[in-house]
């Protein structure tokens, strides 16, 4: 599904530049969970952008799903990332003058599907989510974990091939991460290819394989027992 | 090109409503400076109209392109002529004036008692007594001048000149001193330097039409050269150019027309004098033209600045708005998509701002319309804007609006969305 050769990426910061991945091979399967971990500074977030196409690599290849994403306009980018991926955010990044069902439905209004086929996928997925009794609701209604879910029900509404999440616990308490991560894994069971950015161990350990970043190179890259959350 | 397509899509539309009206502080304080804008130029330009109107009504009562002009005393010896000569028109001198000059509609020679022309002669009715000015007068100077005659009265006519008849039409100031209240003056005879006439009509004094008071009697010229002994000489006449022309323009090819005529030298600027209605009319029109000149730089100069404070707020409303936008973006919105949907919002505003002070603006001159339709020395009428300049000012906006939401819009797309999406 995704195959990553030779990545690198630079910031410049001033007159100095910052060398944030320094040669990342990397390669995901239909279907996988994938924990891409790593301390602050490790460059994990810099590689979920990339694979998100929200930012350019300055070398190496990046195939998504047998496409090559190299030298795209922000057009054609635009429309990739509509198509193939799905986002979630440690911050939620829900617009919060839509309402639940508004917010998911918007990936659906940027594929020019119409208006009410859009609001019968969205409540859809909102039902996946368990929110189908709060679809009307603001984003400063909901508590945290359920912005959460908003936000995999909107990632999930354009049907993408990869779910790429960002530290999607990293603003929940440890009860609504289980809730979250559950709600990760029940749709990774459902063939759902999903990276998880994260630097904690015990969120890791919930996905199927763990990728360890330090200073830009990737040191470590294991297959895991899953560690599946019940009775959430 | 799809962002064009977008423009007509009613989803686009969805949108744009739903941001607008869910940030209504940003909306409202967006839109009143355009609002304000607009409103100040109706209401100048109605006020300006509404003035140029009001004096257009003060001097309905004279043709605009009208003059006077009367015999002097020649200041210059010319063609064996001693100077100090009056030089009298005579009546033929109208047709030959018109002849040699075709801008003339209407020439109306006058006699005069009293006024610039000796002391006016007593008028007696009964008891009472009074000394007013009297003028011959051909009809055709109702066709300068305009006269209200109250009702069942009448002004001179043909007949009157014809038969010389002994007839007068007086003012309502005469009737006031030679009649009782409440005395129908009509059919009534009046004496004029012991002659008696029959009035057959009373004028109503309107200010600024013409050049007498409200007391004048008006006698037909025929009737006024008899009796002074006139033959065909006057000293004083009446010209009345079409409306296309212009009036100095007039004044001038009367006056020298006539020193050919009259034999006068060209030089001699004393042998007549002459004023012309145009010139004083003109320093109005001037003034009220300033007027609306100056209403429409205000106006369109508050506009320019309403609609650059759209762009102000939409600046800042993009910078706030820097998170809602990267996510939109992350979610596969095209940069021309949000471009379309920031530019489509600022000209929504500004046409709503705009519509708003159209209307407002309209309110406003209604009601100062009613609260001066009373008052008379107030020269105030029915103050409109032209359709013209209100669509004008609207494309004016219309167009800003775009020009100025291409800043915000383009300044929105030149961040990158991770940037935007790590703003919060």
């Amino acid at each position: 599904m995704i195959e990553i050769k030779n990545l690198h990426k630079s910031y410049e910061m001033g007159s100095s530049s910052l060398h944030v991945l320094k040669g990342i091979d990397f390669s995901v399967a239909d279907g996988e969970l994938v924990a891409i971990m790593g301390s602050s500074g490790s460059g994990k977030s810099t590689l979920l952008n990339i694979l998100g196409m929200l930012d350019n690599s300055d070398q190496g290849t990046y195939d998504l799903d047998k496409i090559r994403i190299a030298n795209m306009d922000e057009k054609k980018a635009a429309n990739y990332r509509n198509k193939f991926l799905g986002f979630v955010f440690q911050s939620f990044n829900l617009i919060n003058y839509k309402n639940a069902l508004e917010n998911v439905a918007l990936p659906l209004y940027y594929q020019g599907i119409s208006r009410k086929e859009r609001q019968v996928i969205a409540l859809n997925y909102l039902g996946k989510v368990g929110l189908k009794d709060w679809s009307s609701h603001l984003p400063s209604e909901l508590s945290g974990g359920q912005k959460q879910r908003v936000a995999i029900a909107r990632a999930l509404a354009s049907n993408p091939k990869v779910l790429l999440a960002d530290e999607p616990t990293g603003a929940l308490d440890s009860k609504t991460s289980m809730e979250v991560m559950a709600l990760i894994q029940k749709i990774n069971n459902e063939g759902k290819t999903i990276l998880v950015v994260t630097h904690e161990q015990d969120i890791a350990e919930m996905c199927k394989r763990i990728v360890l970043l330090k200073d830009g190179v990737i040191v470590e890259d294991k297959k895991v027992k899953q560690n599946i959350i019940k009775n959430v | 090109m799809s962002s064009l397509k977008k423009i007509f899509d009613r989803d686009t539309w969805d949108e744009i409503f739903e941001s607008i009206s869910k940030n209504k502080t940003r909306t409202i304080i967006t839109t009143i400076g355009v609002f304000w804008g607009i409103f100040i130029y109706i209401a100048l330009a109605g006020s300006a109209t509404g003035l140029e109107n009001g004096f257009d009504d003060a001097f309905s009562g004279l043709s605009k392109n009208s003059m006077g002009v009367w015999a002097q005393r020649t200041s210059i010896p010319y063609k064996g002529f001693e100077e100090g000569r009056q030089p009298l028109f005579r009546l033929n001198d109208v047709d030959k004036l018109k002849s040699r000059i075709p801008e003339i509609e209407y020439i109306s020679p006058g006699l005069q008692a009293g006024a610039f022309s000796g002391a006016p002669p007593l008028v007696t009715r009964g008891t009472r007594s009074d000394n007013f000015n009297v003028f011959g007068n051909f009809p055709v100077y109702a066709k300068i001048s305009v006269i209200k005659i109250f009702d069942g009265g009448r002004y001179i006519n043909e007949e009157d000149i014809k038969y010389e008849r002994k007839v007068a039409v007086i003012g309502e100031g005469t009737q006031e001193r030679l009649f009782t209240e409440g005395e129908d003056p009509l059919g009534k005879y009046i004496e004029i330097n012991n002659v008696n006439f029959k009035v057959v009509g009373v004028t109503k004094f309107s200010q600024g039409s013409g050049f007498g008071s409200d007391s004048d009697i008006t006698i037909p010229y025929t009737t006024f050269a008899k009796l002074y002994n006139r033959g065909d000489r006057y000293g004083f006449m009446f010209i009345a150019g079409y409306d296309y022309v212009n009036p100095n323009y007039l004044e001038e090819t009367v006056m020298s027309n006539l020193k050919v005529l009259k034999t006068v030298s060209p030089e001699d600027d004393r042998a007549f004098g002459s004023f012309n209605i145009g010139s004083l009319f003109e320093s109005i029109i001037k003034f009220t033209k300033g007027m609306v000149f100056l209403s429409l730089v205000v106006g369109i100069a508050t506009i320019f600045a309403g609609v650059i404070g759209i762009g102000n707020i939409m600046l800042i409303a993009v910078k706030e708005r820097t998170n809602e936008l990267g996510i939109r973006r992350a979610l596969g919105a095209t940069p021309g998509e949000v471009k379309v949907q920031i530019v489509l919002e600022s000209v929504f505003l500004t046409i709503l701002a705009g519509i708003i002070g159209i209307i407002v603006g309209a309110f406003l001159l209604f009601v100062i319309n009613i609260g001066t339709s009373g008052l008379e020395d107030f020269p105030f009428t029915n103050p409109t804007v032209p359709l013209a300049i209100v669509f004008g000012a609207f494309i004016t906006m219309v167009t800003l609006g775009t020009l100025i939401g291409l800043i915000p819009a383009e300044r929105a797309v030149s961040i990158k969305p991770i940037e935007a999406l790590r703003e919060e």
